[in-house]
């Protein structure tokens, strides 16, 4: 934990500069308010006052973590207005995504590796289809894919056959499943392609004079030279695929998951709220990158890679 | 004693086509390599001794002449796995402990799992790193990492050891002694070793023949058969006949031009 005094002392000045941002940016509102009632506004008045706004501009922290609170620990899982069951909608679409866009992306790294006509035409295409805007292609998927019928993890019949009941998250969940692949593949096929490709000239004459074949090759040498490439690539695609989950959920409906609360927040204004499920997914994507981290360094301190 | 040909070069010649202009690296190479010799390559940076046992191990392709080895193409000795090649770096996967590194080959090879642990403590034994069979190539030295090596090469009794400056990274007193080791084992062993070096004194400690090269373009300036023992003890290297042999090697070195500009 020899992290712990500079996080501290990075964290405590953030907060000194939330606290008196909150101040200046509420203030406008306040002194409205004063001015219509023809009342004078004293500074601590004004302090106290616009770090307990309902409607604030820029909520104080104590007023996200109280929000946090209230929407995780005090209702009920199953409850539409807790951040718990928002978040595991969120959560299961990553993570299905994840595995999709991981999956895609070494089969077509591969693919790239050991197939000239592959190397030549995949890339401009993979290239080209991450600049075409995602918010744009997200209702398009979704459209599509409920045309086909294509929109649930197990069907209703599925579902209450294998479990009793249709869990709400398994509804509409392969649109945001497959929009989330759509931002976190790319990653994966890059790095993975660098890594395949990363043994040099002599560990290769080394197997052509064992005569290896290329299946050889690969399992052998080019797939455990890759893994260093791969764990940083898994990082980059996790967090593109929670990015593609939410937003993906702005575009499906019923409107659930942490980007749907903070397009509901924005609705009714309720900032807030806005805030909160956005702390909500900023620490779903530390946790889950700092997950990899951990198989991160644990796989490649046994596979001594990592010294 | 057989005398019988293992690797035979007639009229090899390589130019590599780089964008700079053509390099000559080997011209006419005439040479003759019997099974159970320990012949060294000698010669300056540049002057083709690499190329050409590349060339014998089927990694490089010559532009002209052949070369055969165990009487066929050189490609199709590859292909059957003729020889085994140590590099001048020792190249062990991290992620596999030494018995991992060397049970490589024979896995690719498909020996039998049963055969595979007896080869590799085999050889194992053949290098002196008996005890080191579970750890991690970091965790040795490089004089031990490369003892591994020439293990690995060894592990599927391929008749013809290829061995490019595989001690040139380490310091004189860990060569001096893996000379004397790699002699000891090619006297157990009796295989064909072909070893390039850049010492004089090596080249003429190990070798029962010495090929000197020159460069620009490579060809070979002299081939001295040696008449030293096949017993040698290293203060050999002190006697008046390994001087008499290494001032010959000197002499097809300056013949060769490799002391000029």
């Amino acid at each position: 934990m020899r992290n712990f005094f500079p996080v501290i002392t990075v964290v405590a000045a953030i907060m000194v500069i939330w606290y008196a941002a909150s101040v200046w940016m509420n203030s406008k509102w306040v002194y409205d308010q004063a001015a219509r009632a023809g009342e004078e506004v004293s500074f601590s008045e004004l302090v106290k006052d616009t770090w307990s706004q309902d409607r604030p501009v820029l909520p104080a922290p104590h007023q996200i973590v109280a929000e946090l609170y209230k929407s995780t620990v005090q209702k009920k899982i199953t409850s539409k207005r807790s951040l718990v069951y928002h978040g595991w909608i969120t959560l299961s679409a990553t993570l299905l995504g994840f595995i999709f866009g991981t999956g895609m992306g070494i089969l077509l790294a591969i693919g790239i590796v050991h197939n000239r006509a592959m190397d030549m035409s995949v890339m401009p295409w993979a290239i080209a289809s991450q600049t075409v805007p995602i918010i744009a292609i997200a209702p398009m998927i979704v459209v599509v894919m409920s045309t086909i019928g294509a929109t649930d993890f197990l069907g209703k019949d599925a579902a209450t056959a294998l479990l009793g009941y249709q869990p709400a998250f398994m509804q509409g969940l392969l649109p945001k499943a497959v929009i989330a692949a759509y931002l976190s593949f790319f990653p994966v096929v890059v790095g993975m392609v660098k890594g395949l490709r990363s043994p040099d000239n002599m560990q290769l004459d080394l197997l052509k004079t064992y005569n290896a074949s290329k299946s050889r090759t690969f399992w052998s040498l080019r797939l455990p030279s890759s893994t260093p490439y791969l764990f940083t690539s898994l990082k980059i695609g996790m967090a593109g695929a929670l990015v593609g989950a939410i937003v993906s959920e702005l575009s499906s409906s019923p409107l659930r998951g942490l980007g749907a609360r903070m397009l509901t927040g924005s609705y009714y204004g309720q900032t807030i709220q806005i805030w909160a499920a956005l702390f909500a997914a900023a620490s779903l994507a530390a946790t889950l990158v700092a997950l990899i981290s951990m198989i991160e360094r644990i796989s490649l301190k046994r596979m001594g890679m990592n010294r | 004693m057989t005398t019988e040909t293992v690797i035979k070069a007639e009229n090899l010649d390589l130019t590599f086509h780089t964008n700079d202009g053509d390099v000559h690296a080997l011209k006419d190479i005439n040479l003759d390599i019997q099974k159970g010799d320990f012949v060294s390559f000698i010669g300056p940076s540049g002057c083709g001794k690499t190329t050409f046992l590349r060339t014998i191990a089927s990694l490089e392709t010559p532009t002209a002449g052949s070369v055969c080895v165990n009487g066929m193409s050189a490609e199709e000795a590859r292909k059957k796995r003729a020889y085994g090649y140590v590099f001048q770096a020792a190249g062990l996967y991290p992620w596999r402990t030494i018995r991992g590194n060397i049970r490589l080959p024979l896995e690719i090879m498909g020996f039998p799992k049963k055969d595979q642990e007896d080869h590799i403590s085999k050889v194992l034994d053949l290098v002196d790193l008996r005890g080191f069979g579970k750890k991690y190539p970091w965790q040795l030295s490089g004089g031990m990492q490369q003892r591994a090596s020439i293990a690995r090469a060894l592990a599927f009794d391929a008749e013809i050891l290829l061995m490019d400056e595989p001690f040139g990274a380490l310091d004189e007193i860990v060569r001096d002694h893996l000379n004397e080791q790699l002699l000891q084992l090619w006297d157990r062993t009796n295989k064909t070793i072909c070893f390039v070096t850049h010492s004089i004194p090596e080249a003429v400690y190990l070798s029962t023949k010495i090929v000197v090269m020159s460069p620009r373009p490579g060809r070979i300036s002299d081939v001295i058969e040696s008449t030293l023992p096949r017993e040698r003890p290293l203060d050999i290297r002190d006697t008046q006949e390994f001087l008499d042999i290494a001032h010959r090697v000197r002499e097809g070195l300056r013949a060769g031009h490799a002391y000029d500009e």
